[in-house]
């Protein structure tokens, strides 16, 4: 192909992508490394330089959203970051010494991880828990708005939240994505954090950590323009027009659908890393 | 601007909620931005290379000037295509940096020096990933 074909088959795609993110809520940059490498053959270094920039793309794009509706914790959100940018970092150095065959394979399995939460519904906390001595110490607990009026949490747990979020962080370094599965894995699940609070405060921390990589991976030469360029906008382009649709979309139909896709990529991406095509 | 964050009796000298329509105000603005950027930039590098057999399969390396903060601007402003397209991927990079500046400001507003330390040092990181000579 030349570089004109390319670009279009590339910006189609990742449109396709950003729309099914932001309609699933499981964000476009889990399926955009699959695509480039296994569809388009793209070297999975580059692929996971263009994926974390158009993850900081429908991060930033969507803030103005969340911000409006008043449910994120910004002091969670920040607190957190220290343990995301850390992590972001340590996997970005480690990026550079693990071989292309085991980040597609470590990869495949966080993509079967995204898959199976798909299907899984989740539940706020019960409400009427005791305060955290840590959390209490950090100010973390929260209010935030309902129908009729403000109603207050407790945040539990903070420690595995903090290394959890490590890890998040890891992975978001080494393959390039969101990992907003595991940012609310820490807070739904450990830190029993209402989910309208951890889901916008998760999306302003994706923003946060995949601008820690980004700048390590655009600094070692790992960002394309001429690559990142048509994923960027396709993935913003897709992203806007899922979130116009989004209220007249069949959401659950749509869930089990992008998760059928996104198992199997995920069979693919360890398939292909184990056979060291990657 | 802490939403969710302090209680009742930690607000009061700044308006929250002005503050954080303003952000996200400021991030869209920045994204859009650097989508225009990167937009016409691509344009022109597409027009200029169309015809020119492309993959991104083999992994060599972007050059020094595609990937050293001063030297992607001096490119952009020279306007050569690629050059325009890292710029515009540098202004989106820093759209998430500058809502953590703009946090630091809001705790110190609120006189939470706890978090204002807490957030200048995510900050401190971000800008050491970005300007470290090894790209650590």
């Amino acid at each position: 192909m030349n570089t004109l074909e390319l670009t279009l088959v590339i910006a189609l795609g990742s449109f396709l992508a950003g729309m099914l993110g932001s309609l699933t809520g499981l964000g476009g940059g889990v399926v955009i490394v699959p695509l480039l490498t296994l569809v388009f053959g793209v070297d999975i270094r580059y692929a996971i330089g263009a994926s974390l920039v158009s993850v900081i793309a429908t991060s930033s794009g969507a803030a103005a959203a969340y911000l409006r509706e008043g449910y994120s914790n910004m002091r969670v959100g920040m607190f957190l970051e220290i343990a995301t940018t850390v992590g972001a970092v340590s996997g970005a150095f480690l990026a550079r010494y693990l071989h292309t065959s085991i980040i597609a394979i470590v990869f495949g399995l966080v993509l079967l991880y995204s898959a199976y939460t798909t299907t899984q519904t989740l539940a706020d906390p019960p409400a009427g828990m005791a305060p955290d001595r840590i959390a209490t110490l950090l100010r973390l607990d929260g209010t935030y708005p309902t129908d009729d009026r403000l109603k207050s949490y407790h945040v539990r747990n903070v420690p595995i939240g903090f290394g959890l979020m490590y890890v998040a962080g890891v992975l978001s370094g080494l393959l390039g994505i969101g990992s907003g599965a595991v940012k609310v894995l820490a807070m739904d699940q450990a830190m029993k954090i209402p989910f309208k609070v951890s889901t916008t405060t998760s999306n302003f921390m994706i923003g946060v950590t995949a601008a820690a990589s980004a700048g390590i991976y655009l600094r070692r030469g790992y960002i394309d323009p001429g690559l990142a360029m048509p994923v960027m906008l396709g993935v913003l382009a897709g992203a806007l027009v899922g979130a116009k649709i989004l209220p007249g979309a069949k959401v659950r139909t749509l869930r089990i659908v992008f998760g059928v896709v996104i198992a199997a990529l995920a069979i693919e991406m360890i398939f292909q890393g184990v056979r060291g095509k990657l | 601007m802490m939403a969710a964050g302090g209680g009742a009796g930690m607000r009061g000298k700044v308006d929250d909620k002005s503050v954080e329509l303003f952000l996200g105000k400021l991030l869209r603005w920045g994204v859009l931005l650097a989508a225009l950027v990167v937009f016409v930039g691509g344009v022109w590098f597409v027009a200029e290379s169309s015809d020119v057999p492309q993959n991104y399969r083999a992994f060599r390396g972007e050059p020094a000037d595609l990937r050293v903060v001063p030297q992607i601007v001096d490119q952009a402003i020279a306007l050569r295509p690629l050059g325009l397209i890292q710029l515009g991927l540098l202004l989106l990079i820093a759209t998430p940096v500058a809502r953590v500046l703009f946090s630091v400001l809001g705790f110190a507003l609120e006189r939470d020096w706890m978090y204002v330390v807490i957030t200048l040092l995510v900050l401190a990181l971000l800008v050491y990933t970005l300007t470290s000579r090894s790209g650590v």
